[in-house]
Formats: C-alpha cells, sequence, structure tokens
C-alpha cells in the first residue's frame, strides 16, 4: 500500500473488513461439506430408488429417467425426496 | 498410561512439523518420557526441524520391514533428555507405512514412554490416516485462513469417523485446537479471522494460539525448536500450550494486538 493510499484509507476509514467475509463464507461451505458427509449417502439408497421406480412403473408408464430419489437435510431433518413427473394425460 | 497424540491439519504449510517439534519438546521438558515420530515417508522433515539430520541411520519403515531394532532407529534429542526422535523414510514408498505395522511400533513404545506425538504429513491419505489411527488426542492445527479452517473441519470428521477409538466403539479422541501463525494486529483490523471466529466454526477446544513471529524461521534455520529460543512469544506461547495440555488453567496470551498508532498505520509499519 503506497503512503498515499494508506493516508487516505485512514481518513476515510474504509479499509477492508475482509475477515467478516471470511467467517461468512466458512460458515456457508462447512455447513454444506459437514451436509455431504455422514448420513450423506446410505448404501441401501441406491437399492430403494430402484425398487421405487419398479413399485411406480407399475402403475404409471413412464421413462424412469423421470423419476429422482434424493437425500438431503431440511433444517433439524433428514428429508428422503421423491420428484415423478408424470406423462401428460393422452400423452405420447 | 502412554498417551498418543496425533499433530494433524489437512492443508500443507501450517506448521505441523514446527508444532510436533515444539509440543514434544515442552512435554520432555516437564519430565514426560517423550518420544515424536515423523509420518512424512517421502518428505522427511522433523529430523532437520529438530537438528538431528545428520544422526539418522534407520527410519520407521525400516523398523516395519523388521531391518531395525526400534531402539536402534530412535535418535536422542540434543536438547532434551526425555526426548526421542523416530524418522520417517526418505525412500517413496508409501505403503510400506502398513497400519499394522505402525501398530506394533506404538505398542512396543508405550512400554517405555509417557507420550508418543505423531506428526501427521499433510493430505487425507495413507500417510495422515496411519498417523490418526491409533491415537488418544489429536491437536488440529489451524491457520488464520479459510482453506486451512476448511481442511482442518474435514480432518474432525476423519478422527471422529475413522480411527481405531471410534472402530472400537470407544471414547471418541479428544480433540485439541492450535491456532497458529496468528497476528493479532491484523485480527484488530478486520483482516484476518479472529481465534473466536475459528472456535466457532470449528466447535473444538481452544489449547492455544501461537503468534506469527520471526523465531520460527530463525528456530527452523539453526535446528532448535522455537520453544528453547527463551524470551521469544513462540517460545512461551508453546510452553503454555503444554501446561494446558497437562491440566494447567494458563490465560491465553498473544491474543490481542498492542495499539498501532496513527504513523504506524499511515507508513504500513507492522
Amino acid at each position: 500500500m503506497g503512503l498515499i493510499d494508506g493516508l487516505v484509507d485512514y481518513l476515510r476509514g474504509t479499509e477492508k473488513k475482509t475477515a467478516a467475509d471470511a467467517k461468512h463464507r466458512l460458515q456457508l461451505i462447512l455447513a454444506h461439506d459437514r451436509g455431504q458427509r455422514g448420513a450423506a449417502t446410505p448404501d441401501y439408497l441406491p437399492a430403494l430408488k430402484a425398487e421405487l421406480i419398479e413399485v411406480i412403473k407399475k402403475y404409471v408408464h413412464l421413462d424412469p429417467s423421470q423419476i429422482t430419489v434424493q437425500l438431503g437435510k431440511h433444517g433439524e431433518y433428514d428429508v428422503l425426496e421423491l420428484n415423478v413427473t408424470l406423462p401428460e394425460p393422452g400423452g405420447k | 498410561m502412554a498417551k498418543v497424540i496425533v499433530v494433524t491439519s489437512g492443508k500443507g504449510g501450517v506448521g505441523k512439523t514446527t508444532s510436533s517439534a515444539n509440543f514434544s519438546s515442552g512435554l520432555a521438558m516437564r519430565g514426560n518420557k517423550t518420544v515424536v515420530i515423523d509420518f512424512d515417508v517421502g518428505l522427511r522433515n522433523l529430523d532437520l526441524i529438530m537438528g538431528c539430520e545428520r544422526r539418522v541411520v534407520f527410519d520407521i519403515v525400516n523398523v516395519i520391514n523388521g531391518d531395525a531394532a526400534l531402539s536402534r532407529a530412535l535418535i536422542k534429542d540434543k536438547n532434551c533428555d526425555n526426548l526421542y526422535v523416530l524418522p520417517a523414510s526418505q525412500t517413496r514408498d508409501k505403503d510400506a507405512l502398513t497400519l499394522e505395522g505402525v501398530g506394533k511400533i506404538i505398542d512396543e513404545l508405550k512400554l517405555t514412554f509417557d507420550c508418543i506425538v505423531c506428526d501427521s504429513p499433510a493430505g487425507i491419505e495413507h500417510g495422515a490416516f496411519a498417523a490418526m489411527y491409533y491415537a488418544d488426542e489429536a491437536l488440529v492445527v489451524t491457520n488464520p485462513e479459510v482453506s486451512s479452517v476448511r481442511d482442518s473441519d474435514r480432518i474432525l470428521g476423519i478422527l471422529a469417523a475413522k480411527s481405531k477409538r471410534a472402530e472400537d466403539g470407544k471414547d471418541p479422541i479428544k480433540e485439541h485446537l492450535l491456532v497458529t501463525r496468528y497476528n493479532p494486529t491484523r485480527v484488530a483490523a478486520g483482516e484476518m479471522l479472529s481465534v473466536d471466529d475459528i472456535q466457532e466454526i470449528l466447535r473444538v477446544p481452544l489449547l492455544g494460539v501461537i503468534p506469527e513471529s520471526e523465531a520460527v524461521l530463525q528456530s527452523s534455520n539453526s535446528g532448535t525448536p522455537a520453544i528453547h529460543l527463551a524470551g521469544t512469544d513462540v517460545s512461551e506461547a508453546y510452553k503454555d500450550v503444554v501446561a494446558r495440555f497437562m491440566g494447567e488453567d494458563k490465560p491465553m496470551r498473544f491474543v490481542t494486538s498492542e495499539k498501532v498508532g496513527l504513523l504506524k498505520r499511515i507508513f504500513g509499519g507492522r
């Protein structure tokens, strides 16, 4: 930092408080990292997903790629999310 | 009952080896029979920091392979009577560090030593895993910097899930936070994460704060751990760390900055 810049920053009080950014960014990314760990993908999830798809296919004709099964977190709770895109009625 | 303590961090260059050298020296100075083990196979450096690099004959891989008895690989420290160094191998074969082999060495060391300090390599690969697997306690070395804090969090997750204690269903590894390269002046200026911020994020009890200091480079230049450089802030800070580890109640030092005057701020002094 040059002498003039230093003086200007000091007089204006515009020095950057980047530590607060660092803390905020860490809190966000660690919440995400920690969510990925632990109960991230239990080993029964692929089998559960395959069976769910089989059951749905019994009743509705659709492409398996239209079904997504995800385990996520919602606040304190683990949430199993099943998302099925139904074909349009009378569709192809 | 002998204690196994791993010094770990995830990220490299944060001060694991410096802290291992000073912490083990401090334990020995207080009468604990101590051995410090370098787990960084291929990138051996603890010997240099301890100033015993020219006395290395056998290393940990020689002992695991049965080429040398453990007692012949241990190097007596030049500064402390109660301290021994077990160097890492410079061969590149990291797989030589088997968990079984390391376990045997630790069991044998437990018969004669009070404290076994394991200096972990950076990363979360085999060497780091071998260093922490048998630990009873862990010093997690962290710099006030985003990537170091994140990596420490990752290591804390591994300590909790993958150690022998976790596998055996025993009490978890006791974790201690050691913040190094701390610059209170920059913290006061809002340019550096504070020790309170780091603690709030990592949620691990704070064992100590080591200030950023010229003494660390001086000590590595000469191969004498900084704890022996009487009167330096680093020496005092590491002595406090050891005292707290042994159960003494010592207030934190070196966490607040001296007032920086107007002129110094304008001229950008440190």
